[in-house]
């Protein structure tokens, strides 16, 4: 009733009260750009056929095919809606590119020696085929979980501190450098951790701890800035509810404030791990690498999986493709690793999430 | 149990700026004594400084005396954790713990303290405590799910045997009902009329017609301008700040014809 009596008054025609809209089909859409793509291909065919400009001319005549026809179509708002719809769905295609291409080079390449023997065998007393980085799965895992042990601690309290209890200037001191850590190159982290080793046992000194060192140097500004956020999402509330019950501010800090944020605490922490298990560079100055298995992280070198993958690609012995494959499945399994973290972080936050009950 | 709190001369500030000043007054104790002004008059910081939740807040600080039964609240060896001990607190928006079931929500005050109990007695403290706060008949059977599985008045009356299941003296209420719909206010109101045999209690509202119908005195606060300290205009009988105010501030606000 309104419509129709506003736009009789607005025109002198009342029997255009109900406006027809032209509305292209979701097939016609479809199809106008399948056919641009069509027609790319065909452009592509004349400069000799490329798998590249075909998806580059398809994609833009398409785009071009479906705002054309819209816009005679639809109007000129419609014909701008469908135009960043594809923007926006080509701008997502090209992020994808590099992670499919990626998953999927490694995926094929990798899985070659995905077998038994890699997961069993250490690189001892091999010159060509076999083998395995049964050796450096292991060193990996230790250096990582020590990592973890000096990090997690440190920079949970840091955290806490930050939240709970830091004013002033020297909270916006600890923030600050906490931000220049994070900016630090991981070369860096390990060269810190060599000196401070040389310095304090001498120049021979080799350790998985010397690595667990310059991995926490890395992690620790991850961790403090993940458990920050988390810790401040816990609401005031709940704080001033334990402090009126007579609870000691440590001890609504232990009981109150952390329970309430574990998951997005374990959340944070798993990413962090995630974040410095591929590293490379700070391992491969401070642990170096053995063929064998050395599973104490206090003394000699240890095998660890990127430094391993970076050896077998650099310094292939005699079978080169041998070395080749190793180095693709200890990529894979890295992969699989950080992969298997984040399904780790999320299981986390599901199940120490708390519970509304409704 | 119930005690008697004198204030004097108290002053409160936010860092430099001077929120509320000069109260005088005393707080009877079996009774409920209600606050009343606009918003931003000092109503909620005057109530928080009671039991010195005030200076939670960074740069919160007091000056003047709050006695209760002869001791200072805001004596130099006087620990917060203990005045808080004495002087329980039910909060605007009901907040039980997240992470605790319904039945650990009432010996909160207890856990979190590591207060050592047997399972019978703390089960006789969480069934008097929820009887206390007219909840047991509606949440008996389901004492493990979550306080957050309750309704809004469910949860505040359960933020309210929490507060009483730690005995203190006193009971301070922040608003308890305005996020509560008239029922769930009812029941609560119902539940005051009961603990004011046990218990002091002061509330902060703006219902005056809740004011009205549960208290016993009334202190009026107000405020003279943006940027000026909250005062305590008046602070009489209920009846008599309802039906015959002292000051021409407190009729006006009253009947509705303030600012």
């Amino acid at each position: 009733m309104s419509t129709a009596t506003r736009s009789a008054s607005g025109t002198s025609a009342p029997q255009d009260t109900v406006r027809v809209e032209r509305r292209l089909s979701r097939s016609a859409t479809v199809g106008l750009y399948l056919a641009g793509i069509a027609l790319g291909a065909g452009l592509s065919a004349l400069t000799g056929f490329a798998v590249t400009s075909t998806v580059v001319y398809g994609v833009i005549l398409g785009t071009l095919a479906v705002y054309v026809t819209s816009r005679a179509v639809e109007g000129r708002r419609k014909a701008t809606d469908r135009l960043v719809t594809c923007l926006v769905t080509t701008a997502f295609g090209i992020a994808m590119v590099p992670l499919v291409s990626l998953v999927w080079t490694v995926l094929s390449k990798g899985l070659a020696r995905l077998d038994g023997d890699f997961f069993g065998m250490s690189m001892f007393r091999i010159v060509g085929e076999g083998g395995g980085a049964y050796h450096a799965i292991l060193g990996t895992v230790i250096i990582t979980l020590l990592a973890t042990a000096i990090s997690v601690p440190i920079g949970l309290l840091t955290a806490i501190y930050l939240v709970e209890y830091g004013t002033g200037r020297l909270k916006r001191g600890i923030t600050f450098f906490v931000d220049v850590m994070t900016g630090i190159p991981s070369i860096v982290a390990g060269l810190f951790a060599f000196a401070l080793f040389t310095l304090l046992f001498g120049n021979d000194f080799r350790a998985g701890v010397m690595g667990a060192v310059a991995l926490s140097v890395l992690m620790i500004p991850v961790v403090v800035r993940s458990c920050e956020e988390v810790l401040k999402l816990v609401p005031n509330e709940l704080r001033e509810a334990s402090y009126a019950l007579g609870v000691p501010k440590w001890r609504t800090v232990v009981k109150v404030v952390l329970p309430t944020a574990i998951a997005g605490l374990g959340t944070g922490v798993t990413l962090a791990i995630a974040r410095v298990v591929g590293e490379t560079a700070p391992l491969l100055i401070t642990v170096g690498l053995i063929t064998g298995t050395n599973l104490n992280p206090f003394d000699g070198r240890m095998a660890t999986l990127p430094v391993f993958a970076f050896y077998q690609l650099t310094q292939p012995g005699t079978a080169t493709q041998a070395f080749l494959d190793r180095a693709w499945t200890a990529a894979l399994v890295l992969i699989i690793l950080v992969m298997a973290l984040n399904v780790v972080a999320r299981l986390i936050s599901r199940f120490f999430a708390p519970k509304t009950g409704r | 149990m119930a005690k008697r709190i004198e204030v004097s001369d108290l002053n409160i500030y936010y860092g430099n700026f001077l929120a509320v000043q000069g109260v005088n007054t005393s707080i009877e104790p079996r009774s409920i004594t209600a606050l009343i002004g606009p918003s931003g008059c000092g109503k909620s910081t005057f109530l928080r400084s009671l039991n010195r939740m005030h200076e939670v807040l960074p740069g919160a600080r007091v000056e003047g005396k709050v006695v209760m039964d002869g001791q200072d609240l805001y004596g130099s060896d006087v620990d917060p954790v203990n005045v808080r001990r004495q002087i329980g607190m039910v909060f605007q928006r009901p907040n039980p713990f997240p992470t605790m079931s319904i039945y650990d929500n009432v010996i909160a005050g207890n856990r979190l303290n590591n207060t050592k109990m047997k399972k019978s007695e703390s089960d006789d403290l969480v069934e008097k405590s929820l009887r206390g706060a007219n909840l047991w008949n509606e949440v008996k059977d389901r004492l493990d799910r979550p306080g957050s599985s309750l309704s809004g008045g469910q949860q505040q009356r359960l933020c309210i045997a929490r507060a009483i299941a730690v005995e203190p003296d006193v009971l301070l209420m922040d608003e308890p009902c305005s996020a509560l719909d008239p029922i769930s206010t009812l029941a609560i109101e119902d539940l005051m009329a009961e603990l004011k045999e046990r218990f002091t209690i002061v509330i902060v509202t703006h219902n005056m017609q809740q004011a009205a119908r549960v208290s016993e005195s009334t202190g009026f606060f107000n405020l003279n301008g943006v940027g000026q300290p909250g005062r305590l205009i008046e602070f009489n009988p209920t009846e008599k700040i309802f039906s015959n105010p002292d000051q021409k501030a407190t009729e006006d606000y009253i009947s509705g014809r303030f600012g």
